[in-house]
């Protein structure tokens, strides 16, 4: 009965109900898009392979290293393999038209990433093909790129207009594995350098470094930075989740605001639903007076109110997950140039619930004492 | 009609007051009065003489400064809150002016409230919620809500809620303060024959003279005094 009360409680004012939990589900939504948004940007650093070293100059990401460092990283205990590469940051037909391009040596990177799978033969043909490139499955789907097709980008660090063909799509090993990058041959880059700007060739931006097991990545990094120590070019070799968190604590601030943002939404939300049970309490006083004349006690008259509580934060919650996963994918497929991947996590899930049970905690604590603790003849207003 | 058994209601020197910011307003001053088993009685009085304070008090949802009340030989003023709420549950019906029934559960649910707090099964209960709805004669709308009955009706589910419990008394606040004349009539001759044919007490606070007539004893307070009878 305790139960039927409380359902049909919450249901008594219908348009005050629906409000309550349309608020509730559209900041859980609001919520659980954020964090995901927030998780999103350290997909990168989550997704990073513990036996992946990443060099680059002691100094900053945009200063070179001689390519000559190559055979010397390679002669050091516990490196399996290197390969090395240039953020090449070309546009396609306009800036709006954004999409990850690095050269790389092709071979010893897709050896490195086996993350990204490509068809035997178009290996083969990407491999062979000086001029030759391979973009991810979402990234050639959404300009219609099949294999053999010409792409030219134009350069922005190397300046001209470059033109590759297609030798393949892959696609990733996971769902989360990035599919919006296009890769080429780090030997056209140089070659083409050699003859544009000669100072600019035999450099490269960083090297990959595959080392045997995870245990031995900390002093494979430190051999490597000792090897050139007191160079022209001296190296900081991290793993490469240190990497890539070194991006994204470039942009942590924003990241913190969204967060902070996430949760002001949330508070805003509780403040609207304590008020509605605060409401819904006092006009009930009476009501809650009259079970208490019946027998009923604190414990019943609690539950009655703290459960009405519950019930609206929960079917705003539950409204709110299942918003989220829709609005997931539309940010995936409408806005795929910025969200490539934009998959609602579980946890997010979970946080999304729990987020709704305190909602609804915090609004019913009041009314339910207030509800649990008034005195019969008060409740009744009735002073002859 | 004889209705001079035991007292089942003994009141003894009570007295209430309220606190109105740093004053203090007596309600009730030196009551003392019993109230035999099987009695109809009716509490008259001004508006705030204290009648329905001393209702509250008998029926065990507001507590005395002085003086004791005893219900079937049970001290109540002595008794903690919680204990108040079983004994209430057990022993008393309530009936109010607007009936007090819950608008979300059917005439059913209503009258099956109090048996909620009993170790009844669920099968018994429903003998006694029909069994009350039966004497109240609306068996026929046990599966109305409130708001589909009229007040005369809501008024007799509030009665069958009252009885189902079978309790020693029933204390009645303006039973028919708020139903036309008819219905107040039909309220009082049911209230009429649960004194007579169950035996049952009733104290009765009213302001209608015609509702006083029904009672077997009719007691007036003035400014929190019980004037001679």
């Amino acid at each position: 009965m305790i139960l039927k009360l409380i359902i049909r409680n919450a249901f008594r004012h219908r348009l005050r109900t629906i409000l309550t939990v349309a608020g509730v589900a559209i900041a859980i939504l609001a919520f659980g898009m954020l964090r995901t948004l927030v998780g999103l940007w350290y997909l990168g650093v989550e997704r990073s392979s513990a036996t992946r070293l990443v060099t680059r100059n002691a100094i900053s990401l945009i200063f070179p290293l001689p390519l000559s460092y190559k055979e010397r990283i390679r002669r050091i205990p516990g490196v399996k393999s290197v390969s090395y590469g240039n953020w090449f940051g070309g546009i396609y037909i306009d800036e709006k038209h954004f999409f990850a391009s690095e050269a790389m040596e092709a071979r010893s990177f897709l050896e490195l990433y086996p993350e990204f799978l490509l068809p035997p033969e178009q290996k083969e043909a990407f491999i062979r093909d000086r001029k030759g490139c391979i973009a991810g499955k979402k990234l050639a789907e959404m300009y219609g790129w099949k294999p053999g097709d010409l792409i030219t980008l134009r350069g922005t660090i190397f300046p001209g207009q470059w033109e590759f063909v297609l030798r393949g799509v892959y696609r990733g090993a996971e769902r989360s594995t990035e599919e919006r990058a296009l890769f080429f041959h780090w030997d056209y880059l140089n070659e083409t350098l050699k003859k544009s700007s000669p100072r600019r060739a035999d450099q490269v931006g960083f090297y990959m470094i595959n080392v045997a097991k995870p245990e031995v990545a900390a002093d494979v990094a430190q051999a490597v930075d000792r090897t050139f120590k007191n160079s022209l070019a001296e190296t900081l070799t991290e793993t490469e989740k240190a990497f890539q968190l070194g991006f994204a604590s470039m942009t942590e601030a924003i990241m913190i605001a969204i967060q902070i943002v996430s949760y002001v939404v949330i508070v805003i939300i509780m403040v609207v639903a304590a008020n509605t049970m605060a409401m819904t309490a006092r006009e009930r006083i009476a009501e809650y007076a009259t079970l208490k004349t019946l027998g009923f006690g604190a414990v019943h008259i609690g539950a009655i109110i703290f459960g009405e509580s519950m019930v609206i934060s929960l079917l705003g919650g539950v409204l709110g997950v299942l918003l989220t996963f829709p609005a997931a994918h539309w940010i995936e497929s409408e806005l795929a140039q910025f969200f490539p991947y934009f998959s609602v996590s579980l946890s997010t899930v979970g946080l999304d619930l729990l987020i709704a049970c305190c909602v609804g905690a915090v609004a019913g604590l009041f009314p339910t004492w207030r509800g649990a603790t008034i005195r019969i003849a008060d409740g009744l207003r009735r002073i002859g | 009609m004889d209705v001079q058994k035991s007292p089942i209601v003994e009141i003894d020197n009570l007295s209430k007051s309220y606190w109105r910011g740093s004053q203090i307003i007596p309600v009730l001053e030196g009551i003392s009065f019993a109230i035999s088993e099987g009695e109809f009685l009716a509490l008259m009085g001004p508006s705030g003489s204290g009648k329905s304070t001393l209702l509250n008090l008998i029926a065990g949802i507001d507590t005395a400064d002085n003086g004791t009340i005893r219900v079937g030989g049970v001290d109540i003023t002595s008794l903690s809150e919680a204990e108040l709420a079983g004994w209430r549950s057990a022993n008393v019906g309530f009936i109010f002016q607007f009936y007090n029934l819950m608008p979300v559960l059917t005439a059913f649910e209503n009258v099956e409230l109090p048996l909620l707090l009993t170790s009844l099964s669920r099968s018994e209960r429903r003998k006694h919620v029909e069994l009350a709805l039966g004497v109240v004669n609306l068996t026929d709308r046990m599966d109305h809500y409130p708001s589909q009955l009229s007040g005369g009706q809501q008024q007799r589910v509030a009665i069958a809620r009252a009885i189902v419990s079978d309790p020693a008394i029933l204390v009645a606040d303006e039973p028919t303060g708020d139903l036309d004349r008819v219905s107040a009539e039909d309220i009082l001759t049911l209230m009429e024959r649960l004194v007579r044919e169950f035996g049952t007490t009733i104290i009765m606070v009213t302001h209608d003279p015609r509702a006083a007539d029904k009672a077997h004893c009719v007691r007036h307070l003035e400014k929190g005094v019980l004037l001679a009878s």
